[in-house]
């Protein structure tokens, strides 16, 4: 134990690096998001037909899935930071905010899971008839 | 650190006069949530329907894009939620892309010029406004038969 105060213990530590990590990440997911969501508008554009058949067809593509599993990680881990960010500025109670951010991070990571699960399956398996 | 209900609050939201620029700051949170849950939910039962066949597809049609002539009443009324939906997450999708870009413009410290500041906020909102407006002709033209 020290009895120095908070700021005594920490002051001519430097940084721990990780300050601009959350901003940044915030950043590169975004600049991601730009790229995958204009790939997905402009294909979806020249899908001829949204019956079953043919979008099964065109989702099955490798130039489909791959950006299409991209897109769903890249689109979750976004949701993740900015929704985090949207949790500490309006829940104030420790164990809402704990709660909040336990139920954000299940929401994130079961939905991803199960979008690039639904994608693989139906790029190596095909559609059920 | 212990909170005391009766200490003085400062100045909040409500005595400021609504301006583009801070009116743009909280649809960019709002348009977030809406494309995080709304948004990413329905894209999922979307590609999940595709792959799980022309049955499951079937049933998607039916509850989000028409019932048909012969669909229930729960389903008229999904088709009308999933409407509304629909247009929630095309405006929200072009808010939050115009007002992210517009973000990437302040990051890197350009754009805090009080009047260039208060263009872009405002025309962030308008490019958002006639991008849904396209989208929501052009889906009402060519998927629900209206036009």
């Amino acid at each position: 134990m020290d009895s120095r105060t908070y700021i005594g213990r920490v002051r001519g530590l430097g940084s721990a690096k990780h300050g601009g990590e959350h901003w940044l990440k915030q950043r590169l997911t975004a600049i991601g998001n730009v790229l995958l969501t204009t790939w997905f508008v402009l294909s979806l554009l020249m899908i001829p037909s949204f019956d079953h058949a043919a979008l099964a067809q065109w989702l099955a593509q490798p130039l489909v899935a791959v950006p299409m599993i991209l897109m769903i990680a890249n689109i979750f881990a976004h949701v993740r930071l900015g929704l985090q960010v949207l949790i500490e500025d309006y829940v104030h109670d420790d164990g809402l905010k704990f709660a909040a951010m336990t139920l954000l991070n299940f929401y994130v990571i079961a939905s991803a899971v199960f979008g690039i699960f639904v994608v693989a399956k139906l790029a190596f398996t095909g559609a059920p008839a | 650190m212990a909170k005391n209900p009766n200490r003085p609050l400062s100045p909040h939201l409500q005595v400021y006069r609504w301006s583009p620029q801070m009116a743009i700051s909280i649809f960019h949170r709002a348009t977030g949530f809406v494309l995080a849950t709304a948004g990413m939910m329905t894209l999922l039962w979307w590609l999940s329907a595709i792959g799980g066949g022309a049955q499951s597809y079937a049933t998607f049609q039916q509850y989000v894009v028409s019932a048909g002539v012969d669909g229930t009443a729960v389903q008229i009324a999904s088709n009308w939620f999933f409407r509304l939906v629909g247009l929630a997450v095309t405006f929200s999708f072009f808010q939050h892309l115009a007002s992210g870009l517009r973000h990437f413009v302040l990051d890197i410290g350009a754009g805090y010029e009080l009047k260039t500041n208060r263009l872009w906020a405002s025309v962030a909102f308008v490019a958002a406004f006639f991008a849904t407006a396209l989208v929501a002709l052009f889906v009402a033209s060519r998927f629900l038969g209206v036009l």
